[in-house]
């Protein structure tokens, strides 16, 4: 399970990205290929544990997945797969290794609420 | 308190380790090394594959080194430190893939313009190595024929990553009644046109292939390098 790492990430570039040291992260939008490797429901369970004691503790994920869609050089068309993905055009039948989406790992934004500065 | 408001971010998650990958990769076509990332389910004999390969590779004159990542013992680079050339085992302490942070850190003291390949066994995972690139030329899957047949429909993330796959054990493949049909079918349903070799480290078949294979990834670093 290697998304306790991929939460840890997460948890160091939201930080990074807080405009201050009063601010707060509430809630972080991920865009998640279904090609990435990445497990949603393990993310979920492993981020709890990569917040603790930092800014980013009590955010939510909002976590989009992505489907997998190939485009297929003979037949110029997209093609969702499924599961098990299948790299096969749906239109021709021909298998094509041609990935447009699945692989994403982004994120996306951050909801952030900033404190009150203080003087220091 | 104030209104919570949005901070655009779109930023690779994994942003730190693909830059550092890009760093290496960067240094490794620099100095002219071709570098072989080999991934497997534990058991599947990348060990006995890579200690051949390099035994082998250095019996012809080529300057070969090999990084070995593991859970928790130096078991396997005891065993390819046989094969005589410099291997260094990176322990990853629990951790269930290599990341290219590991590899820069255990890269240092070696001197990458006197090697023409490095080898990077990660550690046995299908499911987590895939995400982390390690600046490698290419990525080597392995499937056992002890295996079975449909792993790659079970675990095509990292099927699909890789440029070549290594089935190993094909001298056991009558007494496992594999189906090699089958196994090639779901391969190239999860990777279309990806190269396959049948190979045995045991019994040494499928090693011609596989280093006419390297050869023409050595060639092409090469011309990556002079063209840097």
């Amino acid at each position: 399970m290697h998304e306790l790492s991929i939460a840890c990430s997460i948890v160091e570039t939201v930080e990074e990205n807080l405009p201050n040291e009063n601010s707060r992260a509430t809630k972080i939008y991920l865009k998640i290929g279904k090609m990435s490797g990445v497990v949603k429901d393990a993310l979920l369970f492993s981020f709890d544990i990569a917040t603790q004691d930092t800014r980013v503790f009590g955010a939510t994920l909002e976590i989009e997945e992505l489907p997998i869609i190939v485009y297929c050089e003979k037949c110029h068309k997209n093609s969702e797969l499924g599961n098990p993905p299948i790299f096969r055009c749906e239109h021709c039948g021909e298998l094509t290794g041609n990935l447009i989406q699945g692989k994403e790992m982004e994120l996306v934004s951050i909801e952030v609420e900033d404190g009150k500065a203080t003087n220091s | 308190m104030e209104k919570p408001r949005i901070l655009e971010v779109r930023q690779g998650i994994l942003k730190k380790n693909d830059q550092l990958a890009g760093d290496l990769r960067g240094r490794f076509h620099n100095a002219n090394i071709c570098v072989i990332d080999l991934v497997s389910s534990p058991g599947a004999g990348k060990t006995a594959f890579l200690e051949e390969t390099l035994r082998r590779l250095n019996e012809q004159g080529f300057k070969v080194a090999a990084l070995v990542g593991d859970l928790a013992t130096e078991n396997d680079a005891k065993r390819l430190e046989r094969s005589g050339v410099p291997v260094r085992q990176i322990e990853t302490h629990g951790i269930c893939h290599l990341e290219a942070e590991m590899i820069e850190r255990n890269l240092e003291g070696w001197d990458l313009e006197e090697l023409d390949f490095l080898f990077i066994e990660n550690v046995g995972n299908l499911v987590c190595p895939s995400s982390y690139d390690l600046g490698e030329d290419a990525r080597a899957v392995l499937h056992a024929v002890t295996e079975g047949e449909d792993k790659p429909l079970k675990y095509p993330t990292i099927f699909n990553s890789s440029d070549i796959a290594i089935i190993t054990k094909i001298d056991l493949a009558e007494v496992c009644e594999f189906d090699r049909e089958a196994c090639y079918e779901n391969i190239h349903a999860v990777r279309p046109g990806i190269p396959i070799l049948e190979t045995s480290g045991k019994k040494g078949i499928g090693f011609d292939e596989w280093f006419a294979y390297l050869k023409d990834l050595k060639k092409g670093v090469g011309s990556r390098a002079k063209a840097v």
